[in-house]
């Protein structure tokens, strides 16, 4: 849809920008990553008091997680979580194997090393989503060959 | 959880709202990083201007449409097709010249703001959604159009209603036509 292009756009150029005024600084390249993953956890917040306005209450932490892969994930990535998988203590997987933000730069190793800067927004994402839902996370992601990607949540206990 | 109908225009909406959320974590993130209005002003029109030459492709491969014989209907393009493809609004179109080279795109519900409340005090003269000038301008300027895009009237800034003027700069060869 139209308005995917418009994010897509939008998402690459946030990056470009926060990275080249890195560089014209000081080249702190691990504050770009925390500014990102924290402008996502804005949007992440807002986005799932939206979207759950009129929702039924979720039963247990694993409805939580589903609700996230399947729901969620497809409103704005427009296609559901491939893989989740968990330990039952508080670990789940999430594994897209077409990711939407990576399939436009390669598919397999080229420009691999560029592609964490482009999952830092989208780790900020599910943990302000989940942070809402009341759930405190760490949210980490790895690729390892382009499009498919991993994001691992961590759950804190409070 | 039942599935209505209604879902998927909800669905819609809130694909909308991923990029005005988008946006304005973007813009709050900027103006941390930035103390004067200005550097923020002109750091979102730079990020739209590349946004700008890239959506283009977007835009004509969506919309197959024919070349525009006229800078009115260049303006009236934008409006009624593009504005309505990527933000669902239609800003009515005003030619504000004799010499047809400037108009103004007059928005009476800016989705961009729908979040905001109101600037700031210490943030009075910022250009909220100065990004759309910079795409505007560049997507004007893949298809070889040059012009100047500014925001003449902001709701945010307490006027009535929020109107993007756009002046066509007439290319060099114009002018020697004319003689």
């Amino acid at each position: 849809m139209a308005d995917e292009a418009l994010f897509l756009l939008l998402h690459s150029e946030m990056v470009a920008g926060l990275y080249r005024a890195a560089e014209q600084g000081e080249g702190e390249n691990g504050r770009c990553t925390t500014k990102l993953e924290s402008m996502g956890f804005r949007v992440g917040q807002g986005l799932i008091e939206r979207f759950t306005k009129d929702t039924a209450r979720f039963k247990d932490e694993l409805d939580i997680m589903k609700f996230i892969c399947k729901d969620f994930w497809t409103t704005v990535f427009k296609k559901q979580i491939d893989n989740l998988r968990t330990n039952h203590q508080g670990i789940y997987v999430l594994q897209d194997n077409k990711f939407r933000l990576l399939t436009q730069m390669s598919s397999g190793k080229q420009y691999l090393e560029h592609a964490p800067k482009y999952l830092a927004f989208t780790c900020g994402l599910i943990r302000g989503g989940l942070s809402n839902l009341g759930i405190k996370s760490i949210v980490t992601a790895e690729v390892s060959s382009m499009p498919a990607c991993k994001f691992q949540v961590m759950i804190q206990k409070m | 959880m039942s599935r209505s109908p209604g879902r998927k225009q909800e669905n819609h909406k809130i694909s909308r709202e991923l990029f005005v959320l988008t946006y304005g974590a973007l813009v709050a993130q900027l103006c941390k990083d930035y103390e004067k209005d200005e550097d923020v002003n002109a750091c979102l029109d730079r990020m739209g201007y590349s946004i700008g030459i890239r959506l283009i492709d977007d835009f004509l491969a969506r919309s197959a449409v024919k070349k525009c014989r006229s800078y009115s209907e260049t303006a009236d393009m934008i409006a009624q097709v593009a504005f309505k493809m990527y933000l669902g609004v239609t800003p009515s179109v005003n030619c504000s010249s004799a010499t047809g080279n400037e108009f103004s795109l007059i928005l009476d519900k800016n989705p961009l703001v729908e979040f905001v409340e109101e600037l700031p005090e210490e943030r009075a003269s910022l250009c909220y959604c100065n990004l759309l000038c910079g795409v505007i301008r560049g997507a004007l300027e893949m298809v070889h159009l040059a012009a100047e895009v500014s925001f003449l009237q902001d709701r945010l800034k307490g006027d009535a209603v929020t109107e993007i003027g756009i002046t066509f700069l007439r290319k060099p060869e114009d002018r020697k036509h004319r003689r």
